[in-house]
């Protein structure tokens, strides 16, 4: 790929940023760090509030409060057309009056972004190869399946060699095949164009995938941001350990930094409760399940998913919980099985009981 | 066995209801090209389709009413449809009072709104300008039932919300967003709106006869008077001149998108 797809990174700041519907507070402040060709997911459930920190990056969402700086510069009262973000939408968004590579110079021909034919075509045609479409070029919309249309309008968002890349759940759409391959596709791309990038999701598989840094948002704010494994290995609260990822809820007591679950003492996450009662949130993964017929746990169910395998374990307290094993071990652990539960020695998220 | 028989038979009723209704639309046209080519002596003749052109105050009035239906256009061009589709991004609130004043001109009766507006049609004859132009006025609220229609049709059918913001990233001004990405892409919807509209300024007869301006259906109605033969020759030519720009309009924009296609292949 030559040089002129290589796009402008940014650094992205949103401080402090609100913004309410009615009494639906859609923002409640949230402050946010984007490094220069950094990419940032933003995931959560629907109505966190993720979706209006993009469009008010955009610029298609007023603010009650906060300010947006988009390298140094105070962007917050700009309009959206002058702010020079590239942005792919999660509905198909293609002007259907014109072809793919019409579509891709759109932005080129606008005075935003005025460019000379020349350059525009090459630029375009450079696009369409770097999203595997040259030859669809001539192809209007409705001849595109979903993922190619995707495709064209992350080629259509890049064209203007944007400061940053908004992706507004871009792949939601699709159907799971082309999703993986275009969430892989993505990251390839921003990682070869360089620019900084804000991914919104609500699948946390994506997030986790395609991620430099994965924010979890509730309730128009951040509640952790994090590299991928540490977000999965070491969550600052309790709405991000259930929500990252599968978790068993655990009963146990809590002192002087550990928890006394199933007979055995686990160090336990900053953030946790520090005294008395609470619920240990344990991956499936940190639980270590040997086969031992005077064992406690009794398997109930096994699933083979490949490389390991998820097994369904009864406790005497009547509780069940999801253990995940190699598949080499899980030879032996069938139906039935009588098993010891105890853990692996990383530190668990503890939440107060009820 | 038994089901081509019944395909047979819905086959025949098919047809027959066809030609039935075929007949219905037909049988006037023909009459009308009958009547409009007798001539005095009971032969055939084209008397009084040339008798058309030797009408000064006829032709002047077919004249008026192709200039008022221009206007007509115009105005929907750049006011009812910048306006619907404004309404639509940005005013979705407005969307339900919009509706019910442009399906007004529907429910009220032409004669009821000729009372109401004879007044101020006398206020502008006096101080701005005699002219059956003024016309125009009125005609662009008549319409709005048929244009608001087929351009909301057209503007739910496309997701113009996302294609409006998709452009506004991209850097367009709000006027190369509405006539460079919104407007192509409920064109047919525009178009549509357009025909229909052309149609009805054409044949209105009521509210121009009322407030006594010289339009075509007005001019056909005085000749037709004196001279049937000329009032049906000209209802005739109007009538054909409409439907030619039914089937014109569709079938050029159907050609470009072929053209388009077919360029890709």
């Amino acid at each position: 790929m030559s040089s002129i797809t290589k796009g402008a990174s940014a650094s992205v700041k949103l401080i402090d940023i609100a913004k309410s519907f009615g009494h639906v507070h859609a923002l409640a402040g949230l402050t946010l760090e984007i490094g220069p060709g950094e990419l940032v997911a933003l995931l959560g459930p629907s109505g966190c509030g993720k979706t209006t920190a993009l469009r008010a990056l955009a610029g298609l969402q007023d603010l009650d409060r906060g300010q947006i700086v988009v390298d140094g510069v105070d962007i917050t009262y700009l309009a959206s057309n002058k702010r020079n973000m590239g942005m792919v939408f999660q509905s198909y968004s293609l002007f259907p009056h014109m072809s793919a590579l019409a579509n891709i110079e759109y932005g080129l021909t606008l005075k935003a972004h005025k460019t000379s034919s020349d350059l525009r075509s090459n630029r375009s045609k450079e696009l369409l190869e770097l999203v595997g479409l040259s030859t669809h070029a001539k192809h209007f919309p409705h001849q595109l399946s979903g993922g190619q249309q995707q495709r064209i309008a992350l080629a259509r968002a890049l064209a203007i060699s944007p400061q940053v890349l908004l992706l507004d759940e871009p792949l939601s759409a699709l159907d799971a095949k082309v999703r993986t391959q275009l969430r892989d596709e993505i990251r390839r791309i921003q990682l070869e164009v360089g620019t900084t990038t804000v991914f919104v999701t609500h699948d946390q598989e994506e997030a986790l995938g395609i991620a430099d840094r994965v924010g979890v948002m509730r309730n128009g704010v951040l509640e952790q941001i994090a590299a991928p494994a540490e977000l999965y290995d070491r969550p600052a609260t309790a709405f991000v350990a259930e929500f990252v990822g599968l978790t068993n809820h655990i009963e146990g007591v809590v002192s002087n930094g550990s928890i006394d679950i199933l007979g055995v003492k686990v160090p336990t996450l900053p953030g946790s409760i520090t005294e008395g009662p609470g619920i240990a949130l344990v991956r499936p993964e940190t639980l270590k399940i040997a086969p031992n017929s005077s064992g406690a746990g009794r398997v109930f169910a096994a699933s083979f998913l490949g490389a390991a395998c998820r097994l369904t374990i009864d406790l005497p307290n009547h509780s069940r919980i999801v253990a995940q094993v190699p598949s080499s071990d899980a030879a032996v652990l069938g139906a039935g099985a009588k098993v010891d539960v105890s853990f692996k020695s990383n530190p668990i998220f503890v939440k107060p009981t009820a | 066995m038994n089901k081509p028989k019944t395909g047979g038979r819905v086959k025949i009723w098919r047809r027959t209801i066809l030609v039935l209704v075929a007949l219905y639309l037909l049988l006037p046209i023909v009459a009308m090209i009958n009547f409009s080519t007798k001539t005095f002596s009971g032969g055939r003749g084209l008397g009084s389709w040339r008798a058309i052109f030797q009408q000064p105050d006829l032709i002047a009035a077919i004249m008026t009413s192709l200039e008022l239906a221009a206007i007509v256009i115009g105005l929907i061009f750049f006011l009812v449809v910048p306006t619907v589709v404004w309404v639509h991004l940005k005013l979705p609130r407005l969307r339900r009072p919009l509706e019910l004043i442009c399906l007004l001109p529907l429910a009220i009766p032409g004669i009821v709104l000729v009372v109401g507006i004879a007044s101020i049609y006398r206020w502008i004859s006096i101080h701005i300008s005699e002219s059956p132009l003024t016309l125009a006025a009125v005609y662009s609220m008549l319409i709005l039932p048929y244009t608001y229609r087929s351009l909301s049709a057209s503007l739910h059918s496309v997701d113009v919300h996302t294609l409006a913001e998709a452009s506004r990233t991209l850097g367009a001004s709000t006027y190369k967003m509405l006539f460079g990405v919104i407007l192509p892409t409920i064109r047919a919807g525009v178009m549509s709106g357009a025909v229909i509209s052309i149609a009805l300024v054409l044949g209105e007869y009521t509210i121009s006869s009322l407030l006594n301006f010289q339009t075509m259906q007005v001019e056909i109605s005085l000749v037709g008077q004196t001279d049937g033969g000329i009032a049906v020759a000209i209802s005739l030519a109007s009538l054909l001149f409409v439907f030619l720009l039914l089937v014109a309009i569709p079938t050029s924009m159907h050609r470009e998108n072929k053209e388009l296609e077919s360029e890709t292949a």
